[in-house]
């Protein structure tokens, strides 16, 4: 009798009504939930957008380790990550084998790890690495992964474009590792600062690679990053060859301290090198500021840069579709208008 | 490497890439009923790039041109396309519209069970479909059959009769050259060819080239759902500013907005 009135005291009934279940239940997961943040590096230098992995992990909650593998990685990206606040810790992989980012031994690499550690989530860039390894990493887990997003709603619900960024898409897995890479420009890479996380190894299978690395040609250039730059002048098929891209392009893009960026009717008709490309098949960008230039703004180019802060066009024909979505717009002949800007903008400088 | 390339492309059915897509009433997907659909432009490069490997005579011959999609009943246009450029046959999935898509870890699987039974050597895929933007499938069917893959192709060499194979792809900032030995995965990227147009004659052609219907069940694949999409909703949209005369006035704009 005492026990069952015990039972329905006040004070029992009034904790029972407060909304504690949900609050355990978020802060429990938030304590099982464990985050590999994948960073990328080449020759020991950190890709330092690839820091936005970490920022993302932060979003999530619960702990976070960094993850990096390359050759003699422990010394050098690996050491500049472990400066990063709020890690847990860094997994280093010493092995020249990971080098090259090659997907048939770098997944199986991951995937030995993240069994290991038993991460509920993995995050990477949409770069040409993070595309090419997570799906892989995600058929080895059986897991469906998720592709880009641009927000985090939950730790299970995640924001994406699709449709080549003309919807926008909210969807929640059901996986019980979520694999996802995320959209470079919609999360702020951590900051470098002076944390000393430890740097510890990782297991490594040693799996050999199916492919061999023979060579590469990158574009070199003192620009800024195109998909990290504060400012991108972007060219269209109007600058009509390359030679007259370089002359008209290089000094704006110079004058304005910017990234260049191309059209795929500039890429392909050869004004511009592939890795240039805005678009849905090329890179996304989200500066400051992105001066379009001869360029109509078909849906492919818009979607990757219409997250830009401010929009300017500079086209002949009044009704391209750029001037819809432009800041600012000016109607004109590039070829006129372009050299008149640049001189503007350096005597202003 | 005996009996030269068999060649599986597979190639998707999506709205045609000048539309713009609209969100339904409902928000929970895009209109697609009366919208134009086409083959998925890299999934053309795709069928393309295996008809040239015939067409190339390289130290491997092609033997084998197997083109197929999954989806509802209208793939199958998709597939005769895929044939009056050049596939040789082509497998109908069919899967009812009311099933929703495939997600690309079950097309995967999918593809991996083909590729058994039809001891195909080569897998071309375009890197990504125009509708989800996943990007995955390629990487995702490499990993289930532990096979060699090579993403965002722009170049296909076969080097010799042993099945070594030059690909270089399209990375951040360049390209890079790999090589692997057969079999492998190559997804396309857009510099890989120009896709040719399908004759009439071999529109004609195609229309008596076999096509088979297959179902998931029969190929042992359950179409499991592990993504549930809670909405899907119009991007912000964005207001053009208008139009400025001359240059000043454009610099003085750029200022005002904290361009500059």
């Amino acid at each position: 009798m005492t026990f069952a009135l015990a039972s329905k005291s006040i004070l029992r009934t009034a904790r029972r009504s407060l909304p504690r279940t949900q609050f355990q239940l978020s802060s429990a997961y938030a304590r099982l939930l464990s985050t590999l943040a994948l960073l990328e590096q080449r020759d020991g230098k950190l890709n330092g957008s690839s820091l936005s992995t970490i920022t993302a992990a932060q979003k999530l909650g619960g702990s976070i380790t960094a993850f990096v593998a390359g050759s003699g990685v422990k010394s050098t990206a690996a050491a500049e990550v472990a400066k990063v606040k709020g890690l847990d810790k860094v997994i280093a992989i010493d092995n020249d084998a990971y080098e090259k980012g090659l997907p048939e031994n770098f997944a199986p690499l991951l995937v030995e790890n993240i069994k290991k550690e038993g991460f509920t989530h993995v995050i990477g860039c949409h770069s040409a690495f993070g595309k090419n390894l997570l799906p892989r990493v995600a058929a080895l887990l059986d897991v469906q992964p998720i592709s880009d997003i641009t927000a985090i709603e939950s730790e299970d619900t995640f924001v994406r474009p699709i449709y080549a960024g003309n919807a926008i898409c909210t969807v929640q897995s059901t996986d019980p590792v979520k694999i996802i890479t995320l959209r470079g420009t919609s999360f702020q890479p951590s900051p470098i600062e002076d944390a000393s996380t430890p740097v510890v190894d990782g297991v490594d299978p040693k799996v050999e690679p199916l492919t061999q690395w023979v060579s590469e040609n990158l574009t070199k250039s003192d620009r800024p990053d195109l998909g990290s730059a504060k400012r991108v002048v972007s060219g269209g098929r109007g600058l009509k060859s390359k030679e007259e891209f370089d002359r008209v392009m290089t000094p704006l893009a110079d004058s304005l301290g910017a990234a260049i960026g191309a059209s795929r009717a500039a890429v392909d008709s050869g004004f511009a090198d592939n890795s240039l490309q805005v678009g849905q098949t090329g890179k996304n960008v989200a500066p400051d500021l992105y001066l379009a230039v001869g360029i109509s703004g078909a849906i492919q180019h818009l979607a990757g840069m219409k997250d830009s802060k401010v929009i300017a066009a500079i086209n002949k024909d009044p009704d391209a579709p750029i001037f819809h979505i432009a800041d600012v717009g000016l109607v004109g002949d590039l070829f006129e208008k372009v050299p008149e800007l640049t001189k503007e903008l350096e005597s202003k400088a | 490497m005996s009996g030269g390339l068999r060649i599986l492309v597979p190639v998707k059915r999506v709205i045609d890439f000048a539309l713009k897509p609209r969100i339904n009433k409902t928000q929970t997907g895009v209109e697609t009923a009366g919208v134009k659909h086409s083959m998925n432009p890299f999934d053309e490069l795709s069928v393309e790039e295996a008809v040239r490997l015939r067409e190339r005579k390289g130290p491997l011959k092609v033997s084998d041109i197997l083109a197929i999609s999954a989806g509802p009943a209208k793939c199958t246009d998709t597939l005769r396309t895929a044939m009056a450029m050049g596939a040789d046959r082509a497998f109908h999935v069919d899967v009812p519209e009311s099933e929703g898509q495939l997600e690309p870890l079950t097309v995967a699987k999918m593809l991996q069970k083909i590729v058994k039974d039809e001891d195909t050597n080569l897998v071309i895929l375009g890197k990504q479909a125009i509708d989800g933007d996943d990007g995955q499938t390629g990487q995702m069917l490499a990993g289930l059959l532990n096979w060699s893959q090579v993403t965002q192709a722009s170049e296909v060499v076969i080097k010799d009769d042993s099945g070594l194979v030059e690909v270089t792809r399209e990375v951040d900032g360049g390209v890079e050259t790999l090589q692997a030995k057969l079999p492998m995965v190559i997804t396309t990227d857009l510099r890989l060819n120009e896709p040719r147009y399908a004759t009439l004659p071999n529109i004609v052609k195609a229309k008596k080239k076999p096509l088979v219907k297959k179902t998931l069940s029969e190929l042992g694949i359950e179409n499991n759902k592990k993504l549930k999409t809670l909405k899907v909703t119009e991007p912000p949209a964005r207001q053009g500013g208008g139009k400025v005369d001359d240059v000043p006035s454009l610099v003085s704009k750029l200022k005002e907005l904290g361009a500059l």
